[in-house]
């Protein structure tokens, strides 16, 4: 392996200085080449355990700084940030719950606010109705008694007019009875004439 | 041999260029506390991640912009399924699983930016993660149940014969866990992005680049995808075990 590249350093170096070049000194720098050619040799870096404490080193640096930026600031920021978030979304939806009640609760105190009022006013119609009903019964019994009253007058009076008319009567065909026999040149027997005519009334009456 | 290909066709092929380890300042040996290209993009995924999980939800905004909601999106999942996987007492760990989450789902992320240097491509990187959550893990297990934290690797509802056979299986499957689980992201991250730098190496033939440049393209849609669901695969693991170690019953 390293015959191999302290071959092709030599070519390589060589080439480069030229044909010119003197044969010791292109030796010596084949030698230099050769060794830092050894120093980063062809294979994997990852295995060249030289730089293992420096790597080593400075990522356990990095990490504990990582660790202390992360657990110290960020990530009880992002947490307190998210539960925030968290805390306002459910208070939202806890108020929207709210109002969403609050709204029904109305609704119910509305619908019964209004049954109420109907209820009310079925009373308030249906008292008044009564009322009405009462004053109209009142106001059909005096207009009943009035006229009742009236009629007992009115019969009243018919019957003074007729008895008064039946007296009337009864004088005038008295006189005219007694006149009549005293013209016949009867003797006028004011009783007897009485009992004639009030017989006939009797029956004309009947 | 690289240096064979390049002379007689042109091409050049690195592909694994991309996954050195160099010192940002100069160009000495890499000890361990040198910043390096490694400390470069750990502290932009870092710098990156506050960005968006602090400065994004620095208003905490009860209708959130976009970047709290995406903060708020990555909180949710990681949170949601840490519940659902490890239950309700996992919920403890969240913040270090979420560490874990983030950080890999950013390398991920940002070392597919062209020139980047995607660090969870390390098994270094990738290793010490998986053995934390395995340590750890372990650790919460005994902790939490004390012997009967072993009733994770004897399985009564199989036949009295089997257990001590099914017992090794278990223990074998139990101390794999880490190597799989640091392997599978590393190895996912270094082939994607090895296959691009292929593609893209190609392009250097006149005729062959529109077609390179098409599986470059379809290839990143693809390593997006593997990169969001490698950094899933390992959160959901770490919760997986995380089960495992609070309620080991079967």
């Amino acid at each position: 392996m390293i015959s191999l590249l302290q071959e092709a350093a030599t070519t390589v170096v060589e080439q480069s200085q030229g044909a010119a070049a003197a044969s010791e000194h292109g030796g010596a720098t084949a030698q230099a080449a050769a060794a830092a050619g050894e120093a980063s040799a062809p294979g994997m870096p990852q295995l060249n355990f030289d730089t293992f404490p420096n790597q080593i080193f400075w990522l356990a640096i990095s990490l504990v700084v990582l660790y202390w930026v992360l657990s110290k600031i960020a990530l009880p920021r992002i947490a307190a940030v998210i539960s925030d978030r968290q805390g306002a979304i459910t208070g939202d939806l806890m108020a929207a719950e709210e109002f969403k009640q609050r709204a029904k609760d109305a609704e119910a105190a509305y619908d019964k606010a209004l049954a109420e009022a109907r209820g009310e006013a079925g009373k308030i119609v249906a008292a008044n109705r009564a009322e009405i009903q009462k004053e109209l019964d009142a106001a059909i019994a005096h207009a009943d008694a009035e006229i009742a009253a009236r009629v007992s007058e009115s019969e009243k009076r018919i019957r003074e007019i007729r008895d008064s008319a039946q007296a009337d009567a009864r004088q005038v065909a008295r006189e005219v009875t007694a006149q009549l026999v005293e013209t016949f040149g009867g003797q006028v027997d004011q009783g007897a004439v009485d009992q004639a005519v009030d017989n006939r009334m009797e029956r004309a009456l009947q | 041999m690289a240096s064979d290909t390049e002379k007689e066709t042109g091409l050049v092929f690195h592909p694994m260029q991309q996954f050195e380890v160099s010192p940002l300042f100069g160009d000495g040996p890499v000890h361990w506390y040198t910043p390096t290209n490694v400390t470069l993009w750990m502290a932009i995924a870092v710098l990156a991640i506050t960005a968006l999980m602090v400065l994004g939800t620095r208003g905490r905004a009860i209708v959130p912009n976009r970047l709290q909601s995406v903060a708020e999106l990555a909180y949710g999942m990681i949170h949601k399924m840490v519940e659902d996987v490890a239950g309700k007492d996992g919920l403890k760990y969240f913040p270090y699983i979420m560490t874990l989450f983030m950080f890999i789902v950013f390398g991920n992320m940002l070392g597919l930016l062209p020139k980047s240097f995607t660090v969870t491509s390390h098994v270094a990187v990738t290793g010490v993660l998986a053995l934390a959550v395995f340590i750890s893990v372990t650790t919460i297990g005994f902790l939490k149940n004390g012997t009967a934290f072993l009733g994770l690797f004897w399985v009564t509802s199989a036949p009295l014969v089997l257990r001590p056979v099914l017992a090794l299986i278990e223990l074998i499957s139990y101390f794999v866990r880490p190597v799989s689980h640091s392997v599978r992201l590393a190895g996912n991250m270094m082939a994607g992005h090895a296959v691009i730098k292929v593609f893209a190496g190609f392009s250097a033939i006149a005729v062959i680049s529109p077609l390179s440049i098409l599986a470059v393209t379809a290839m990143f849609g693809l390593e997006l995808l593997v990169a969001f669901i490698q950094a899933y695969v390992f959160t959901i693991l770490t919760c997986v075990y995380l089960k495992d170690a609070l309620h080991p019953s079967h």
